[in-house]
Order: C-alpha cells, then structure tokens, then sequence
C-alpha cells in the first residue's frame, strides 16, 4: 500500500517533536509526534483508528491491546517514538479483504463472549496473542493467559471458550504481523 | 505528562553520555527501557524527567548460558526469560516468579532490568498529594497512618513503609547474583543483594546505581538442586496481581533432611529480602511441618505490622512454610528428561 504522510508539521521536525514510521495495519505511516504521544493516542486522535479502546490508559486493564511486531502489548504504555520501525495490528486489521471476519472475532460472537463490547477488540487482540504463544491449552491455562483484559460484563465463560474454539484457526491463518 | 525530549541513541556510550543526570529543576533524565513503570508515573505526574533515553537500540537481549552459569540482559523481557529453559528447568522459582506477575501484554514490554527497579506501589507515593518522603524527601509518610494494607512489614524505617512490589528480584536474589552496570568511567559489578536500598533515612534512594548508570546485565550461578524450588504467591485475586505476600525457595534435600536452603520473602519488605537466618536454621534439619512453621515464624521475627497490614505477619509465616513443604514434596524429573 502506498505510504501516508500525517498533515501535521510538513515542515522539519522542531527539536521537541520525533520523527517516527509505524507500518498499521499494513500501511506505512511517517509521522511526526510529540514525544508523549503513544501508540493509542497515535491510532485513536491521529489516525481515527477507534477500534482500540482507552480503558484506565495505565497498563491495568487491556483494553488498548494491540499487536506490535505481532506480540501483544498494552498500546497505552509503548510510546509512538519508540514504536518507530515496528507493525502494528490493530482490530481494524483483522477482517479479510472482503469483509469477512477473523477465527477469533467470528468466536468471540458465536460463544457469547461480551456484552457491552467495550473490552472486546483488546480481548480479541490478546487472545490471538495468546494463542500464538502457545497459552490456549487449557480452560485454566487460558484464564491466567487472558488475566491482562479485564471485562466488567464479567463475560469471561464466553471469552475463555471463544479462545478455544478459535485456537487452532488461528494458529493456521496468515495474517500480516499477526 | 509533561514534556520531555526522547532520544534513541544508537550506542552504549551516546546513552551514557546523553542521559542528563542532572537534568532541569533537578529532576535527573532518564532511560527508558519497557516503560510500564516509568510512563505509568510520568502519566500520574509523579515522576517527570526532562528527558528520556529510549535502551532499545543497544541490544542487552541475550540469555547466555554456560553450564550452571547464566548471564541474562537487561533488556531481555519478562515473557522470554519466563519461558527459557534456563531458567524453566533448571531453576523454576525464576520463571514462576515472572509469570506470575503483571499481565501478559506488560511481560511482553517490560525488562528484567526494568522489573527489578520496578517502583513502590504505596498509594500514597502515587497519589501526588500525600506527604512522602520517597516522593517528597522531608514531607513525612502518610502510609503509617493511612492506607497501608499492602505496604511492608520487614525493612520499614519511620520515614517510609512503602514495599517493593516486584517478584522476580525475590527469585534472583537467592542466587547470588551480580548486576553488570555501564557508567561514563566503564563498567562495574554490584552483588544484587546491595542493589536495592533499605528506605532508613532516605527513602528516596531506593538503589546503588548512580543517576547514569545502566544495568547492562544479570549474572548467576544456578546449583543443580535448585530444580527444586518454587514461587509462592499469595494475593487478592487468582491472576494478575500483587503479592501481599510472597516466598521464593529453593532446597537441596537429602531424602526428607535440608542440605541446603534459600529463602526469600516477597510482598512484605521494602527491598528484595532474603532470609538468611531461616536458610541457617533450615540446614540440617528434618522439614517437617513443625519445621516449616518454625522457619516461617524466623522469617518475620522483628516484623512490624501498621494498622491494616498486620495481618501480613502471620500470612508471610504460613507462606514461607507451605512453599517449603510444596518444594521438599516435588516431584522431580529425572536428568536428562527435562
């Protein structure tokens, strides 16, 4: 895909700001950010990318999950600047071409596995990361794996079994960076 | 936040030397590494360096193994070490108690360096409002007559009760090991058991490394036996959270008798804290549950609980016994198996 360039200063960076390039969901960014811009507040205020959630925006509660260089991270604690080279997927990046949805989110909606929906793209992100680090073996083994997103549903029966059902799908499906 | 400038030098030295320990108004420049900690805090005010020296381009990621020798970087994460076999199989008190700890997302950011110097969770330090003389040196502690039900019960001084939060650091430390650190003059070594700094009269010196100085590495020697080890964490919830409290074992038996033990205490102390008069006691003995009980009453002899965390005292006690006994009773593969 062809590289964007943000709007913001066009101009030679000021000693305060950072140049930094982030790879999105398959497109490449070069992006210019204030220093204390992290790679939440980069998807959500300057690229309208809102499917990932600002929660407690302190590492306590994994809504903000993303993929970064394909391992999941709280996008609330990596800062922008030192994202700068990496790949980020994000819940936008999930769906195929043509609309059609990943393993994981397709499990997510079979089991039941949330009810206002506000943890969910973390969820989902975490929960390809989990299955990818080999921590969906078991019922229990994917509720200590899955204790950095929090649901205050309580939707955990449906999340624990939407990561089973979607374990081996996942673990087959390529897609880019995650 | 306030603002800061970020750099990501490409070098050890540039790092060094571009770190501004002095800083503005005081207030040093700091490294930056996983940043769960130190983002956490700018973001709360508490902490607000004029600058950050982004680690991630100067490596410090291998986990180097020579026989009972392992030399791990500090910038190796949570997650990879917690998943190494050096430290899954020949010592799993070092990898239980990483997993064990934050959640999977911060394990996959955070360092090793990182989570040893992890900071206090007192909420009074955190609030930026209450006295603290962690925070504010001279204000006073608001912990001692406030919301202390997490805070310590060993190390405390009148200035500060605040606990170290972090786990792995109570693992590393019954290992004997040495931190390797960079400074502008070259390198040098501190025994990790000098590392952290009880508070006494200075609570805001929570360690020996100087302003620009950076860990570079860890380096430990893992006996044979200490297969044989475990990481108790005793906490609120089952997953993902603090310990309030902790036990870090490892035993060298001979049949139901101790050779040799090494037992640290987590959750409860305000540094790393090692107990080394339980591991004299323990020596020789038959570990038995009279034993493990007597060793968990050593471990907090001098304890001294506030009003909210007493309770700690006699849940420390039966925390170091129950992970003495579940280390004595594993089951243990054979060489070679594992």
């Amino acid at each position: 895909m062809t590289p964007t360039e943000n709007t913001t200063p066009a101009r030679e960076a000021p000693d305060e700001m950072v140049r930094t390039r982030i790879t999105i969901n398959g497109t490449e960014h070069s992006l210019v950010v204030d220093p204390r811009t992290t790679v939440l507040d980069l998807l959500r205020e300057d690229l309208d990318l809102t499917g990932t959630k600002v929660g407690c925006n302190h590492g306590q509660c994994g809504a903000c999950t993303v993929l970064l260089d394909g391992v999941r991270v709280n996008s609330c604690f990596v800062l922008a600047a030192a994202a700068d080279g990496k790949s980020v997927v994000t819940i936008e990046g999930l769906a195929g071409a043509n609309g059609e949805l990943h393993p994981m989110q397709a499990a997510f909606i079979d089991e039941d596995g949330f009810q206002c929906g506000y943890c969910t793209p973390g969820q989902i992100l975490s929960a390809i990361g989990c299955v990818k680090e080999g921590h969906a073996g078991s019922d229990e083994e994917i509720r200590e794996y899955m204790s950095g997103n929090l649901c205050r549903c309580a939707a955990y029966k449906g999340i624990v079994e939407a990561v089973k059902r979607a374990r081996d799908e996942t673990l087959k499906r390529e897609v880019e960076g995650a | 936040m306030k603002p800061f400038i970020y750099k990501a030098p490409g070098s050890m030295q540039e790092a060094i030397a571009t770190v501004e320990p002095e800083g503005a108004g005081g207030q040093g420049g700091a490294f930056l590494a996983g940043g769960t900690t130190i983002l956490d805090l700018m973001k709360l005010n508490v902490v607000a360096p004029p600058s950050l020296t982004d680690i991630g381009k100067l490596g410090l990621d291998d986990i180097e193994q020579n026989g009972d020798e392992i030399r791990v970087g500090a910038r190796v994460t949570m997650a990879e070490a917690a998943e190494h076999p050096a430290f899954r199989e020949r010592a799993p008190v070092l990898s239980q108690a990483l997993w064990k700890a934050a959640s999977p997302q911060l394990r996959n950011v955070a360092t090793l360096a990182g989570n040893v110097l992890q900071r206090t969770r007192c909420p009074h330090f955190r609030d930026n409002i209450s006295p603290c003389n962690k925070r504010a040196p001279g204000s006073g502690c608001a912990a001692q007559g406030g919301v202390n039900r997490n805070l310590a019960v060993l190390g405390t001084s009148i200035h500060c009760i605040a606990n170290y939060p972090g786990d792995w650091a109570n693992a590393l430390i019954l290992f004997d090991a040495v931190v390797e650190t960079q400074l502008p003059g070259g390198g040098r070594e501190i025994p990790f058991d000098g590392l952290h700094l009880p508070p006494e009269d200075h609570p805001e010196r929570e360690t020996a490394l100087k302003d620009n100085e950076l860990i570079v590495a860890f380096r430990l020697t893992l006996p044979e036996w200490a297969r044989r080890s475990l990481y108790l964490k005793v906490r609120d919830r089952a997953s993902y959270a603090f310990a309030l409290t902790s036990a870090a074992v490892a035993l060298d038996m001979d049949g139901e008798t101790v050779r040799e033990a090494r037992v640290a205490i987590g959750g409860a102390a305000t540094v790393p804290w090692r107990a080394k008069s339980v591991e004299s006691y323990l020596a020789g003995k038959l570990l038995d549950e009279k034993v493990a009980m007597e060793a968990g009453r050593l471990a907090f002899e001098g304890a001294q609980g506030y009003e909210r965390n007493r309770f700690k005292i006699p849940l420390g006690q039966r925390t170091v016994a129950r992970a003495l006994l579940e280390a004595a009773a594993l089951e243990l593969s054979k060489k070679g198996e594992s």
